[in-house]
């Protein structure tokens, strides 16, 4: 387990040194800074000053080791469009994506889950097959298309819900929650269903198919064979079986939740990061697109190495296997 | 006689295709004594586990029972549905599946599939359920039982895992079970110590079991009576000694002459000529009448009576005919 959990992490690093690379690599060609932050009034002096300040004269291999070095301590330089520490302008934005993030993804989980055990048990009921036709809506529309929809009703039509930001934050020591406010209580309904409902609908199909695969298996015919009450057949014997694939899943659907929030963000202008990086591009602010892309990528890595590690205490054949062979 | 555990009447299975009504089972009639082994014997298709499935109540939809009665310990319980049924099933009736690698939940510990089986059915505390699910596994010869009732499936053998698919049918203590081809899935050595162990705790507790196998072999080494099954019908219903030396059905006669017996050497095996009929082409009469060799008009034409103990289902059956 331990010799496992450490290759794994291992492996994840490797992963996130690539990623780094690559994201580097590529926003060298998105276009000069300089022309941004100087404008039409520059001088051939200013851009080679400028240019030798921010180290972009150097040659690129030095300055990805900056970058790199400089990421491992959590300093990724400074916002060429702010003039501030990138590390201090995401944290401040951090809590507002992982607050929409977290409340979208336990939205999608709960109702997922609950959604596909009922709609394999029931599989031929009337209920059971108008949610899986409706929840092609959630599959097929785009994210901005169900933002708008909602907004168009809850924001312009009834005015019950607030169009666009957080509403009233609390700051609770460095981070600011919109949790302990009415206003932003509200605020988060809307952008959180649009973001979750797409994450929603995926597992909420996947668990219905894992499970209606799973109730087909031998164990559970020999349950019902032993007279044991639908529930422990569905919950104890068929959902636990169901869920060792749906973990995969749900844990690649909460990277993905974060990496969505921009589209999102970015309907409701809600002020985290995945808005930070859609301005950030537009100014070609290089040190924010990759301390975003890092910071992804991080919460993806680390996302997978939870799920390997959750399938340990869950399928004991693989605890068997893994511990046994190493 | 006492009354019998299990007693089915008429009973027929029906199952509605794009062809029309199949039906799997077609006018089957036997009982089982309380400790008797009665073997069910036919080839695939022949409705031996779909007999089983009828009377533990899960045949697969859109099967159903049409005709018929099933009864069990003096209640009827063909027409029982939902959670009547579901407490007859563990408690009265026990079932052991063909394949002991599938039959078991591979992520529940062993210990608490017993647990869990027992307390959905008696009234004893989770303690108590904790000491006879180490007492059930010793029964079936688990060594160091205290040890691996917190084992899970895969850390087990076929042949072990078979074993506590056993205590696991048994452990509410079932009047009948119903095990369905318990060791065509295992290692030839396995199976016979299997078979002694599943006779050995169906006597000793006088549990009427049902044993559908196609093996002869199996049927000669555990059952008292045997009922040989052909195109959903009952072709022949008796003793077991009686049916494997001298069988009154050709289709019997057949079945014997073709199982192969090392005492017999290499001499070519004995076949029975085409193949069982699909259900949706049951033939007229007789059943059996295309492929026997003593078919006359009258098999084909006139259905042959229901047989009870000791008969074949035959207009001319075969006398004091010797198999070898």
């Amino acid at each position: 387990m331990l010799a496992y959990t450490i290759r794994r992490v291992g492996q994840s690093a490797l992963v996130l040194l690539i990623v780094g690379l690559v994201a580097f690599a590529m926003f060298r060609f998105v276009g000069d800074p300089i022309d941004n932050m100087l404008g039409q009034e520059r001088t051939a002096e200013d851009i080679e000053r400028l240019r030798a300040q921010l180290g972009l004269d150097q040659p690129f291999v030095v300055q990805y080791y900056k970058f790199l070095e400089g990421a491992v301590q959590g300093n990724f330089g400074v916002s060429y469009r702010q003039g501030r520490p990138v590390a201090e302008i995401l944290l401040e934005r951090a809590p507002a994506t992982l607050e929409l993030a977290a409340v979208s993804g336990i939205l999608a989980i709960l109702f997922g889950i609950a959604l596909g055990v009922f709609t394999a048990i029931r599989r031929d009921g009337v209920l059971a097959n108008a949610i899986m036709s409706v929840s092609l809506i959630g599959v097929s529309l785009p994210t901005f298309l169900i933002g708008i929809l909602l907004i168009y009703l809850f924001s312009v039509e009834l005015g019950w819900l607030p169009s666009f930001g957080r509403g009233e934050t609390v700051d609770l020591g460095g981070w600011s929650t919109g949790f302990l406010t009415e206003s932003g209580l509200k605020a988060l309904i809307l952008p959180s269903i649009t973001l979750g409902l797409y994450q929603m609908t995926l597992i909420m199909r996947l668990v219905r198919s894992e499970m209606l695969e799973v109730l087909r298996q031998d164990y559970i015919r020999f349950a019902r064979a032993r007279g044991l009450r639908d529930r422990a057949v569905n919950f104890r014997h068929a959902l636990k079986n169901t869920m060792v694939p749906v973990i995969t899943v749900i844990g690649l659907q909460l990277g993905a939740i974060i990496a969505f929030a921009i589209i999102t963000e970015t309907v409701f202008q809600w002020p985290g990061v995945g808005l930070l990086f859609i301005n950030a591009i537009q100014f070609v602010d290089i040190p924010v697109m990759a301390a975003y892309l890092m910071l992804i990528s991080v919460m993806f890595v680390g996302i997978n190495l939870l799920v390997d590690i959750l399938y340990f205490f869950i399928d004991p054949r693989l605890r068997a296997e893994r511990s046994g062979g190493h | 006689m006492a009354d019998p555990v299990l007693s089915i009447r008429d009973l027929s299975v029906e199952i509605p295709t794009r062809h029309g009504i199949v039906r799997p089972v077609d006018g089957v009639s036997y009982d089982i004594q309380a400790g008797e082994i009665l073997g069910i014997v036919g080839e695939s298709g022949a409705g031996k586990s779909m007999a089983g499935n009828a009377v533990i109540g899960l045949l697969n939809p859109p099967a159903h029972i049409s005709k018929g009665e099933i009864w069990l310990n003096g209640q009827r319980i063909d027409h029982l549905k939902g959670d009547a049924m579901r407490r007859l099933r563990g408690k009265e009736i026990g079932m052991v599946f063909q394949d002991p690698l599938t039959s078991l939940n591979p992520l529940l510990r062993i210990g608490d599939q017993l647990i869990e089986t027992m307390l959905t059915h008696l009234p004893i505390s989770r303690t108590e359920a904790e000491k006879r699910a180490v007492a059930a596994l010793e029964e079936v010869g688990i060594p160091g039982a205290a040890a691996r009732v917190n084992s899970y499936p895969h850390e087990f053998s076929g042949g072990m895992r078979q074993r506590v698919v056993i205590a696991l049918a048994l452990c509410a203590e079932p009047s009948l079970v119903i095990a369905d081809e318990p060791t065509t899935a295992l290692d030839v050595s396995v199976q016979a110590q299997i078979i002694a162990l599943l006779r050995r705790l169906c006597r000793d507790r006088g549990t009427a079991v049902m044993l559908i196998t196609h093996d002869m072999g199996v049927i000669a080494e555990a059952t008292d009576r045997v009922a040989v099954m052909y195109a959903g019908r009952l072709a022949e219903l008796g003793p077991v000694r009686d049916v494997l030396t001298h069988p009154q059905h050709p289709y019997t006669h057949g079945l014997m002459a073709s199982t192969p017996l090392a005492s017999q050497g290499k001499s070519r095996l004995h076949q029975i000529p085409g193949a069982m009929p699909r259900l949706d082409a049951v033939p007229d009469g007789c059943a059996f009448n295309p492929r026997c060799p003593h078919a006359t008009d009258k098999c084909r034409q006139a259905p042959v009576p229901r047989v009870s103990n000791g008969q074949a289902a035959c207009w001319y059956p075969l006398v004091d005919e010797k198999v070898i």
